[in-house]
Order: C-alpha cells, then structure tokens, then sequence
C-alpha cells in the first residue's frame, strides 16, 4: 500500500429522513494514515455521516467506499477493516481491562495468542501493565479512553473513527491521547476524529466543517485560516457554522 | 437580590474516594463565578453539595447566610439548577416542559415570561417541538431556560457547555452574561479551559482539590516562568526534540499549531537562538520561537505538573 | 398538582411501550385465560368397551356422549383394546361395562364399570373421573327412583359449589385482575420513578421545593386512574364476554380494588427507591412480585397443595387475600363479615407500605 492512497472516498453523498437532507451532496476523500478532523455544530450532519461511513446506515444516494469496499454493499466487509471509538460508547465498565481486550479482540476473530500479545504490547505502552485485573469503572475517565482507543486500533483497521474522544479529559492526559493518534497514523491507520476542542482541530492534517448537512470548508488547518483571514481555527469554525 | 456563597474545609468522601478535598472559598454577590476542570475533579459532587442534594462529611456551605444541610428547604427555594444531563423531559415539548418546570415552583410561564425572554426567544419557533428532538445547543437554552423560570437568586450550572459545539457554546455564554446582569449570582462548571475568560473569577479544580482561586487575569498573570511557543515543519518530533535541548526547559505541551514550554532559569534572550539552533541541528525547518503570554490551560497545566 | 398529574400523563400516552402494556396486556390476559388457556372438560374422547351391550349400558353411554363432555372416539371389542388407544393417545378414558350389567345391577343392586384414565395430565385426569362418574351416578339413582326401588348402596355425589359448570374462566378473572392490577401499578410506578433518575430529571425535582409527597402522589395519581380503568375493562369482559356474574356488591369490590391498588403503588414506589436504573426496576418487579404473585398466591396452583414452607410465605404474598376477597365477592356474593380478616390485612400492609416509602423517598442523592 502506498501513502497516496485514498482510504476513503465519497461521492454524491446524500442521506435524507424524510424531507430533512441530514447529508447533503458530500464530496470528499481521506488518504492512508492521514489524521482528518471532521468538524461541525450540532445537529450539522456529523454523526449522520459517520454512520454511514462505518456501515451503520444506508446512503439515500451517491457512493461512500472505505477500505476499498462499498459501504451500502459491503457493510461486512467495512466493519472488518474499521474501528470506532466514542466518549459515549467504549469498554465495558463491568468488565476488567484485561477482558475487555479479550472480548474486542474476539469480536474480530483475533488468536487468542495475538490477543494476550497485543494486551501485553499495549499495556506496556500505556504504563497500566498493574491495572489489568481492575474493573473498567474504577479507572479514571482519561486512561479509560486511552485503553478505548487502543482496542478500537487492536484489530489494526484501516480506518479508526474517533467520535469527541476527548470530552471532559484533563488537558495532560488529552495531549497524550493525540500522542496516541499520531502514533496510530504514523504506522498507516487513518484516524477520522470529531471533536469540539477547537485547539485539537489544529492537530488535523485536514480538517472539513460541515454546516446544514454541507461541507463548507476542507483544507489544512493552516490554508483555512489563510483562507477566512483569520488566526485561531476557533475563528474559522464561528465563521462558518454561525449561520 | 442577588446572594452570597461561602464553603469551609469541605470534604466529601464516597466510601474510601475522596471526592473533594477541603474546598474552601467564597462568591461574591452577583459573581458570574467557574469551576474549571475535568472530569473527575469533583465539580458535580460540589454542585451537589451546594444544593443539598448530597451531605458533607465534614466542613459548611452557606448561601445567603443559609445552611445548606439544616435549612436546604430555603435554600432550594431561590436555587436555579440546572444538572449536567440537561435534566430535561425529552419526551415532552418545548412549551411543555417549561410549564412544567414553571409549575413545580408554584409561577407560571406567562407569570416569569421577561426572565427567560431573551433565550426562550431563539427557541420559541420550536416550543411544539419534542425536547428530544431538539440540537445539542437548543436543549441546553432549553435547560436554561427552565432553571430560571422561577426567578433564582443563585443560579447553578453543571457543565451547560460540554459537548456543545463551540458556536452555540458562544452564544450561551454571551446569554449569561446579560442574565448576570440582571443581579444573579451564577456558578457554571466546565472542562473547557477557555470559557475560564469568560467568568469574574474560576476556581481551577482537579482530582477534588482546588488549585487556584481569582481572576482569570490575575491567574494568568502570574504564571510561574516564562513561556515561549515554538513552530517548526516537523511538529510530531518537535515535543521529544524540545525534551532534550535543556533541563529548564519544562512543561512542553502542544497548543494548536504551536507548542508551547516554560523556562525560568535560562536568559530570556538567550532562549530563542538556544532552542530554534538545536532544533535546526535535530533537522527542522522554518523554525519560529517567541514569547507568549500564558492561556488559563497552560497555568492548569503547570499546576497540574507541580 | 395537576401540571405534575398532567406530564405524567404525557409521558404514558407518548410511550407506545406503556401503552400497549397498560391497555394491552390486560385485554390480552383475560382472552387468554378465558379462551386459550382453559382446562374445561369438552367434548373429551373416550373409548367405551360393553361386554353387556343392554338396555342400561346404552342409555348411560348416550348419556354420557350428549352431557357435551365427551365424544365417543370408538366403540371397543375386546380388552386387547385398551392399551392401544391410550398408546395412540387417540382417547383419555375408557369405559368397560362388565357382563351382564342390567342383570346385575337388577338382581344384586350393584355392577360394576371400570373407567380407565390417561394420567399424564393429573388435573385432566381428575376431572374427567369426576364427570364420568357424576353422570353415571345421576343416571343410577334415576333409574332407582323410575323402578321404585331403594337404592341399596350409598351413592355419593359430588357438587360443584359457586362455580357449578366448573369454568375455568370464574377461576382465572380474580386471578388476572390481581395481576394486572400489580402489574400495572407495581411496575409501571417504579419504572416511571427509575426512568427520572435515569435521565437526570429526578435531581432538578428534588432540587425544588416539592415536598416527597408530591412528587410521590404527582407520579401515582395517574397510574390509581389507568389501573381503575383496567379494573373496569376487565369486568366488564368478564360479564360480557364470558358471562360471568358478579354475585356482590360492586361498590364494595371496587373499593377493596383501590386499596390494593394503593398498596401495589406504594409498593412500586418502594422498589424505585432501591434500584438505580429501569432495567433493576423491572427486574425487581417481575421476579419479585409477578412471579411470586402467579404462583404463589393460589392463582394457578393451590395454596393448600404447597409445601409446608411456600404456604408460609404465601401468607405474606397481599395478593393471596385480595383473591381471596374478590372471588368472595365475585362468585360468593357475600359481605364485608365474611373477609373483614383478608380486608384487615391487606389495609395493614398498605399503611405500612406507604409509611415506608414516604420515609425511602429520598430529598437527597444519597
């Protein structure tokens, strides 16, 4: 696989619920290893589209491909080769850290050998090779999404969908989660990342904002802010979704 | 009208965690007032606290000269609260859930209609609307609306803000500043670092203790060191890379599109041709350090490190 | 307090859950157990074997076949017979006549009939025995009185009391109106209760000034309406629809009702005050008051056929005495005299309910 390679593209994309246009004609491609912030207020579409993208729901119209299969046909296949991860949905609070690895790693078929090796591997990296045997629930809310993230990655995905990873994380333990991600692109996973923290959109390598179901503005952070004449990514996003 | 907030040597523990940790401090009448930090900090448990949902294991709160454990009735009276979760009915309309609210305090929607005008105005087009139905930012006027539907003389937020997107969060507190000028007293909690500007003054709060008190002005006026922030082509490597050119150089965290660290030993001119001449060693490219002036986050993120 | 009675309900008549469990269920229960789940003697096959093939056997054949009961499936030869048409499971009983059974019974004043009976279904099997031998002793003792002669052996008969044609239908109404009503007011209560704590509207309530009664009542009032209502519904489908009489006074029933009705409430409001989420509200109350209420509580099994220990804790199960009260009602037709013991009872436990729950419903999170 080479670097400038599109992990994923959408054309034409549209999804309606009834008269509402929740997605409206998006046209966007994502590269291989690449860190794509995907922004927008509340109720602008983000979640809709994101839902798609990982085979949850069905495009109204045009064509959404990730990892090389298509996401209305293939929906299998792209949950295969995807992870995802949210501050609403991660692990299991009832379960140790150490199952809750064994259980991601069983839903996707992963040997029990490179389950107990990449728990290992993890652990080790997140200092939290003594924590293995707690209960998820009496681990504080930061580490707790770093070992998330870390099972989303377990699988090795092409795509790793990170839906407000961040919320309510001190700024120390934030910083270190976005330590985690570049390290996560930097072996070739692509990281799709919603957040509201406007300084992590400067983190991006690209980053869209969406208002009303449109992309208003894709670019890096830094031809964006060239773009509206303005200095903070902050600015940018007032400019745009302030309708 | 407005009250006054006074806690002493507050602690809370749940069984063997302690939640909060001798918190003591005071508002003043009419204060828009922060609580600043994270989750886990202890900022709900002291919400609770002040509106005597939870006990203290030991030390007072007072409001208006008021015990929140033996006269939390009065209390509770001239409480506005508006809990983290939104606390709204979603399977009831806009207009609905006002009315219920509004009764439960014994006015009504009409009765109260100026207190709320100015917010329930952006939401009114949808009071037939299902609260469930409604955006993130229109639940939270929505919410807000309904905590001050019965005239308040504290009001008392828990984390309006979080998951908010940064355009409605603006707005919300563009809409707090007009309520505190009608002589309320506000307390607003957030994990956002940079609403702390927004407030009279923040608490900066993390693991149950409280690390600072005072103004946002004065807290970041006197952070420690000087504070630099650095850009380079390479910015992955620029954090290990800053790690390695000196001992005083500390606190390197990235801030956006720069990174920012702190010395306090060094010279300050020599700081610069210091840092941008080791980096060019280590092979980055348009290299740009200069001073600036410290956010509330970096002096979180110093106090947190201390 | 009617802004309070109002949202909540709002809340039941938006949920299509609640609904269909608070209109449904009750309609569906009772067509149940009237309809489907019967254990009414019908139209029951049975083989007979008449070794006499006389005037006397004849006539109690016919008139076993026309009581509506039974439904001759064959007419044996021999006793080789037998065994197959139970191994078929084509027949539930057989009916031998010995030989010369007029003679018999003629000259000697007795015969016999033997009534063989596929047990597997002990209640069934039971039943069926009662029946047949029911006719064949009215037939007996006409045929004594038509000939003028004294019976000479003691013919014993059985009577069914207050429920003659034995439906089953008389037995299930007490029974599904019980559960209904605990369903409903049990159930729903604690789920309503749990379901604000869940959603963290529970804290801005308790933040106000309400006072824990009304919140409490705000959240009862309408669940004491809809389970009249059902109360309503279902006895009028029992006259209605399965003709079943109502012997006492409605007015006293209906008022045992609401006191039940009241306690099932403070019951529900009790189990809210102990789980922290739906789910362990409804947990709670369908494993630890519908169940128990269902089989423990003579509904569907027998009080007195229970072990020693379940009948003790029978004893402690409201719903046993509010049965107990309403069939005395209902198909006894008799006053308040003859259950003031059950009434006293099931009123203690409502004050005591209610007492408790006041006093669990926490001002505070804690």
């Amino acid at each position: 696989m080479n670097k400038e390679e599109n992990i994923i593209v959408v054309e034409n994309l549209v999804k309606k619920f009834g008269n509402f246009v929740a997605n409206d004609n998006l046209n966007f491609e994502v590269k291989k290893g690449e860190i794509f912030g995907f922004l927008g207020a509340n109720g602008a579409g983000k979640t809709t589209a994101i839902k798609i993208l990982s085979g949850l729901s069905k495009p109204t119209s045009g064509k959404a491909i990730v990892a090389g299969f298509d996401v209305s046909r293939e929906t299998d296949e792209v949950k295969k080769n995807i992870g995802y991860m949210s501050q609403r949905f991660s692990l299991y609070d009832d379960l140790t850290v150490k199952e809750n690895f064994r259980f991601y790693g069983g839903i996707y078929r992963l040997s029990n050998k490179e389950i107990r090796e990449k728990t290992e591997f993890m652990l080790n990296k997140l200092g939290m090779t003594d924590y293995r045997d707690m209960l998820l629930k009496k681990i504080p809310l930061g580490w707790k999404q770093k070992l998330a993230f870390s099972v989303a990655g377990m699988h090795d995905p092409a795509v790793v969908f990170l839906d407000e990873p961040t919320g309510g994380v001190d700024p120390i333990t934030r910083r270190q989660f976005w330590e985690m991600i570049y390290e996560k692109a930097d072996e070739g996973t692509t990281v799709f990342v919603t957040t509201h923290y406007m300084d992590e959109a400067e983190y991006c390598q690209r980053v869209s904002i969406m208002a009303e179901g449109r992309i208003e503005a894709l670019d890096t952070p830094a031809m964006l802010k060239k773009q509206f004449g303005v200095k903070t990514m902050d600015e940018v996003f007032v400019k745009i979704a302030r309708v | 009208m407005s009250v006054k907030l006074e806690i002493q040597e507050l602690n809370k523990d749940f069984e063997k965690v302690k939640a909060l940790k001798n918190v003591s401090l005071k508002v003043e009448p009419g204060e828009l007032f922060g609580f600043i930090g994270p989750d886990g900090a202890g900022k709900t448990t002291l919400f609770r606290l002040i509106t005597s949902l939870l006990l203290p294991t030991s030390g007072s709160i007072s409001v208006d000269g008021l015990d929140c454990v033996s006269d939390f009735k009065k209390i509770r009276n001239l409480t506005g609260y508006m809990p983290g979760r939104f606390s709204l009915y979603l399977d009831l309309t806009v207009e609905e859930n006002l009315n219920f609210y509004a009764s439960i305090f014994k006015t009504s929607l009409k009765e109260n209609y100026h207190l709320i005008k100015d917010i329930y105005e952006q939401i009114e087009p949808f009071k037939k609307r299902k609260a469930g139905d409604l955006s993130g930012g229109m639940k939270q006027k929505l919410a807000l609306s309904c905590a001050l539907i019965h005239k308040p003389k504290l009001l008392i937020l828990d984390e309006p803000t979080t998951g908010v997107d940064a355009v409605s969060r603006k707005e919300f507190w563009e809409l707090l500043k007009k309520m505190q000028k009608t002589g309320i007293t506000i307390l607003v909690s957030t994990p956002y670092m940079d609403e702390a500007s927004l407030c009279d003054r923040v608490a900066l709060m993390q693991k149950g203790e409280i690390m600072a008190v005072d103004t946002p002005e004065i807290i970041v006026n006197s952070y420690a060191g000087r504070l630099w922030e650095v850009k380079t082509n390479n910015m992955f490597a620029l954090l290990s890379n800053l790690n390695e050119i000196n001992d005083d150089i500390r606190l390197i965290f990235r801030f956006g599109e720069t990174v920012h660290f702190t010395t306090t030993k060094l010279e300050e001119d020599t700081v610069s041709t210091l840092v941008a001449s080791s980096l060019k060693e280590k092979g980055h490219e348009n290299i740009v350090v200069k001073k600036t002036v410290a956010q509330i986050e970096d002096c979180f993120l110093a106090l947190m490190e201390e | 307090m009617w802004p309070f009675i109002k949202k909540e309900f709002f809340h039941i008549f938006r949920d299509i859950r609640s609904m269909v469990i608070l209109f449904g269920m009750p309609v569906a229960q009772v067509l149940l157990f009237g309809f489907a789940i019967t254990t009414d003697i019908k139209d029951v096959p049975i083989a007979i074997l008449d070794h006499s093939k006389d005037h006397v056997t004849r006539e109690i054949t016919s008139k076993l076949l026309s009581s509506g009961y039974f439904k001759l499936e064959s007419n044996l030869k021999s006793n080789d017979g037998i065994g197959n048409s139970f191994k078929r499971g084509s027949v539930k009983e057989v009916i031998v006549f010995e030989d010369n059974f007029a003679k018999k019974l003629e000259k000697e004043g007795s015969a016999n009939v033997q009534l063989i009976l596929d047990a597997s279904e002990p209640n069934t099997a039971t039943m069926i025995n009662a029946y047949t031998t029911g006719i064949i002793n009215t037939h007996t003792m006409q045929m004594m009185k038509t000939a003028g002669k004294i019976p000479m052996s003691i013919i014993t008969e059985s009577k069914m009391l207050y429920n003659p044609e034995l439906k089953s239908v008389y037995m299930f109404v007490p029974g599904v109106i019980t559960i209904i009503l605990m369903l409903v007011s049990t159930m729903m209560t604690s789920i309503s209760i749990t379901r604000e704590k869940e959603m963290g509207t529970m804290e801005a309530l308790l933040v106000s000034p309400l006072k824990p009664i009304q919140i409490i009542l705000g959240k009862v009032i309408p669940y004491i309406l809809l389970s009249f209502i059902n109360l309503i519904v279902i006895l009028l489908m029992a006259r209605f629809v399965f003709g079943m009489p109502i012997q006492g006074n409605v007015v006293l029933l209906l008022l045992e009702s609401i006191m039940f009705i009241v306690m099932a409430l403070a019951l529900g409001i009790l189990i809210s005050a102990v789980s922290k989420s739906q789910q362990q509200a409804m947990l709670l109350s369908m494993f630890g008051l519908l169940l128990p209420t269902i089989m423990l509580s003579g509904f569907i099994f027998p009080v007195e056929n229970m072990p020693y220990i379940l009948q003790l804790i029978s004893h402690v199960m409201p719903s046993k005495w509010f049965i107990i009260i309403v069939k005395a009602i209902m198909l006894k037709g008799v006053g308040i005299a003859y259950f003031w013991k059950e009434t006293l009872i099931i009123f203690g436990t409502t004050i005591f309910l209610i007492a408790m729950s006041v006093k669990k419903f926490k001002l505070r999170l804690e």
